[in-house]
């Protein structure tokens, strides 16, 4: 393609150079397009070490709470509680992360001293910057004992609601401890989406709000959130998207287990990524077979989540 | 001044002059109030013997939000009473977000200390019974540096190559699709990236195999993205006034990639290639699956047996959970910490202090 | 309603650089006041200042007396954001809130000091402020649709009706017509006209000849030197301004002599 064309174009002084430029743009393109051939590969070597246990399996893959995977013969598992607990924890995370997230982002873009703001910017992306195993551990070894006096008062007074029957977990490591810690982790991301999306508010909307004698918040109200409604949108299901793959905070804190349990504060629950990580050191059999088939599960969820978090960012870029 | 009589006022004027004025808080009484709570607080706090500085700050800040905003909403008035409300809740999701990041970095540094010393940096697990009070995490240290080297030597090149296609070639259709498989790419949960490994290590050595390159491939998969994109985004503040000058003085289209673009945003570039190394150095899960969770002797060989992690170090210690273990486990935390912010703050360093002045 | 505007002695910063130097003038009600100057000689700057807007950007700030009446709008209990409901402004870009219907633009404001208006009394609000800016008939029967959707002039006309459905005394407008056609900003100007029988108008304008055809008065801004803040040259009747200016330099811009 390049070689016909380039003649007609302008013919180059030298081979040489032309030479260059072919194998540069074939360099850069071949880098390209070996991501997408990673990405199939990804896709095609998972689902090709996951047939063979999908193939035996005797349980519904999908709904099954059980996992008889280190066998020879008839293997029987499914994903369902892990999918359930999953989802559960990613639920809490993304709810108590959103609206804080929404606050700091305000916080930064239109209450801190100018000076400060993109200092305190920086406090925020450190969070993003410990890694997981880091709030594993802080996780087992600092919040939970922390927690275990709060979650017995919770039980106390809130017990009535059966999210929050007792009795608690005595040493807290609990989905929701597991959320909690989930929920420090994304809100980096959901503050980052958020505060973007503030800084491209149109000047000419928050002044025509101030200028009919609008307070800060009035402000806020009629000009910056409703513009800035599908970049919050959207930086909440990355940050699901992220909750949702996380593994090592889960792996720590939750011990493996494998019911399905609408309490908060009792262990029990455990998500796929973790049942991951804490299966996979002792899979024989089937086992690592049936583990690749629950990254798969994994996968296409938290690709379903990530690309609905684009489309909705994507969407929302065009309108304004 | 022209104007020397003043019209009588009417009722309907001195109504909007007091309107204009009507009630508002001294300029100063929020900071005072604030202080004053906190002083409170303190003290009542300290007479009950209870005092602790997160139950302090919490109190502080329900009683001075309560009081400012009762105080606002008779003054002032309801609007404003909601603005101050609204101002204090903004104020709290912020110092609430500082109080994980606080609270990691110092149990990190309280807990950490105790082991963190010459000796703890230098010896490895080989011959330590897992209760012994004896042991360190120079293996680990080793595994981290050479797995990330491994990584970073196959992200780098395929990354920015990448982001130098998506910007300075690429078009329509092909520039799209790359454009959005990287987006997916990002979004790949770090133990799916490990699982991908498992899977292609089976079929090309059998069930098994476990080595540092495996590790190193699954680190690569989760960069290579981060690199594309950070880079894609420095490559684009080049401006194109430089790359027309250079094609007017004749040179071709990749020498002037290579010697004006690539050099005008090397700053940029290698403040986000340090930034996905940070990311990607602390990552645990893709490695627990690749290169073992159990080595406890020095090895520098990539493809020959296990080879741990300073991650998945701290990860098998506290799987261990012995006392000594977390020790271990914190300062191997504490170890870690310092490389992933060394990383960042140095990023954001470069970053700054090399940028192109292109805003 | 529509009330004087006093200022005395004023001075606008931004940061350490004076913008606007030593400003002193009357704005008489139920007129309009026409800014004429050269771009950057601090008449918006100027502006601003009289409902307190200049506070919005980082670092602004000002010095001297601007009395409404008899209220000085930077005494020390007064708060802005009550200046801003006493006295709107309209900006050189029509800027509807782009997720609200023509309705709810309206009414934004309003609703602000009077959460429970009932809803007859809003639908009257609508009216009156849509018929004040000359766009009742064109928009009567799409209220629901979104404001983005009208034309630039209407969009302008729009913003025009949201100000005055606060019920201010003054309007502010910063080059109101710089982005419309023709044919819109003859829209606007007639609009003007008939707003001042219940405003204070005051409006800066790049356009002599606009500021000739809708105002009363005029002052002329120029800086002393160029990277010199920016002051008021003279101010005048209209007609006297364009026809006999005082000062060498006013009769210089007006004339296109300028330099």
């Amino acid at each position: 393609m390049t070689t016909t064309d380039a003649p007609k174009a302008a013919p180059p002084p030298t081979g040489k150079r032309r030479m260059g430029d072919v194998v540069f743009a074939g360099t850069a393109r071949g880098s390209g397009i070996l991501i997408l051939l990673i990405l199939a590969g990804v896709a095609a070597f998972l689902i090709v070490q996951a047939w063979p246990s999908l193939a035996a399996n005797t349980a519904n893959f999908l709904t099954s709470q059980e996992w008889e995977a280190n066998v020879r013969e008839s293997p029987a598992f499914g994903v369902g509680a892990l999918a359930f607990g999953t989802v559960l924890a990613a639920a809490i995370a993304l709810l108590l992360a959103t609206p804080v997230a929404i606050g700091i982002a305000l916080f930064i873009v239109y209450y801190a001293p100018r000076r400060l703001a993109s200092l305190l910017g920086y406090l925020v992306d450190l969070l993003a910057a410990i890694p997981s195993v880091v709030y594993g551990l802080w996780g087992i070894g600092f919040l939970a004992p922390q927690l275990v006096p709060v979650y017995e008062g919770m039980t106390r007074y809130l017990g009535w609601i059966p999210l929050f029957a007792g009795p608690a977990s005595t040493s807290a490591r609990t989905i929701l401890t597991a959320g909690v810690v989930l929920a420090v982790m994304i809100l980096p991301i959901i503050t980052a989406m958020s505060r973007d999306v503030f800084h491209q508010v149109p000047q000419g909307h928050r002044e025509a709000a101030l200028a009919m004698g609008a307070t800060r918040w009035e402000m806020i109200r009629l000009a910056v959130l409703p513009f800035g409604k599908s970049g919050i949108v959207g930086g909440a299901m990355l940050g699901m998207g992220r909750a949702l793959g996380e593994t090592m905070a889960v792996a720590m804190i939750l011990s493996p287990s494998l019911a399905v349990s609408w309490n908060l504060l009792q262990s029990g629950n455990q998500t796929i990524a973790g049942h991951i990580a804490l299966q996979y050191p002792e899979a024989t059999g089937y086992g690592v077979s049936a583990l690749i088939a629950a990254g798969l599960v994994l996968f296409a969820i938290t690709l379903v989540v990530n690309m609905g978090a684009r489309y909705v960012v994507a969407r929302g870029n065009k309108e304004s | 001044m022209s104007l020397t009589t003043t019209p009588p006022p009417g009722p309907g004027m001195s109504a909007t002059a007091n309107d204009l004025r009507r009630g508002s808080l001294p300029h100063h009484f929020p900071a005072l109030l604030l202080a004053a709570t906190a002083a409170v607080v303190a003290g009542v706090l300290l007479a009950f013997s209870s005092f602790g500085f997160v139950l302090w700050g919490l109190l502080t800040a329900v009683a001075y939000t309560v009081i400012v905003v009762t105080a606002s909403a008779r003054v002032e008035g309801g609007r404003k009473a909601r603005d101050r409300l609204v101002t204090s809740l903004v104020y709290g999701c912020f110092l609430l977000a500082m109080l994980p990041l606080v609270s990691v970095l110092w149990t990190v540094l309280g807990n950490g200390l105790a082991r963190f010393d010459p000796y703890f940096l230098s010896v490895s697990m080989n011959g330590v019974l897992p209760s012994m009070d004896a042991g360190g995490a120079y293996h680990a240290i080793v595994g981290t540096l050479a797995i990330t080297g491994m990584a970073t030597l196959i992200s780098v090149p395929i990354g920015v190559m990448t982001a130098v296609y998506l910007v300075e070639y690429a078009e329509g259709r092909m520039k799209r699709t790359i454009m959005f498989f990287v987006d997916v790419m990002t979004g790949i949960p770090s133990i799916v990236a490990g699982l991908f490994v498992v899977a292609l290590w089976i079929i090309l050595f059998g069930p098994g195999a476990t080595n540092g390159a495996a590790g190193a491939i699954s680190l690569a998969v989760l960069m290579i993205p981060v690199v594309v994109r950070s880079s894609e985004e420095m490559l684009r503040l080049v401006p194109q006034d430089l790359r027309e000058a250079s094609y007017a003085l004749g040179v071709p289209k990749w020498r002037t990639i290579t010697k004006v673009v690539l050099p005008t945003s090397a700053a940029g570039l290698t403040t986000g290639i340090m930034l996905a190394i940070a990311r990607v150095i602390g990552e645990t899960a893709p490695l627990i699956l690749t290169a073992g969770s159990s080595a406890v002797s020095i090895n520098w060989n990539l493809f020959d047996g296990q080879m741990m992690s300073l991650p998945v170090f701290i990860y098998s210690q506290v799987r261990m959970g012995g006392a000594v273990n977390y020790e271990r486990a914190w300062a191997a935390a504490l170890t870690l910490i310092l490389v992933v912010m060394l990383l960042f703050f140095l990023a954001r360093m470069i970053g700054r202090l090399f940028a192109p002045k292109a805003r | 309603m529509a009330k004087r505007i006093d200022v005395s002695g004023l001075n606008v910063y931004y940061g350490d650089f004076k913008a606007v130097e030593d400003v002193s003038m009357t704005i008489e009600p139920r007129s309009v006041t026409a800014f004429i100057g050269s771009s950057g000689c601090g008449k918006s700057t100027f502006l601003r200042t009289l409902n307190r807007m200049h506070e919005v950007t980082p670092g602004a700030r000002a010095e001297g007396k601007v009395l409404l009446d008899d209220l000085d709008v930077y005494g020390p209990d007064v708060d802005p954001v009550m200046v801003r409901s006493e006295v709107g402004m309209v900006f050189q870009k029509a800027n509807p809130f782009p997720t609200m219907s023509i309705y709810d633009n309206v009414i934004a404001g309003a609703r602000l000091n009077n959460r429970r208006m009932s809803r007859s009394e809003a639908d009257e609000l609508v009216e009156r402020s849509l018929r004040g800016a000359n766009l009742w008939e064109e928009v009567k029967d799409r209220l629901n649709k979104p404001g983005s959707g009208l034309s630039g002039g209407q969009q302008q006309r729009l913003c025009i009706a949201r100000a005055t459905a606060v019920k201010p005394s003054v309007l502010l407008m910063d080059e109101p017509c710089s982005a419309l056609d023709p044919i819109s900003t003859l829209a606007i100007e007639d609009l003007i006209h008939q707003l001042k029988e219940d405003y204070t108008i005051v409006i800066v304008t790049h356009n002599m000849q606009q500021a000739a055809r809708v105002s009363d008065r005029t002052a002329f801004f120029n800086l002393s030197a160029p990277g010199k803040p920016g002051r008021l040259v003279e101010m005048g009747e209209t007609n006297q301004m364009f026809t006999r200016p005082e000062k060498k330099e006013t009769e210089n811009y007006i004339t296109g002599r300028f330099g």
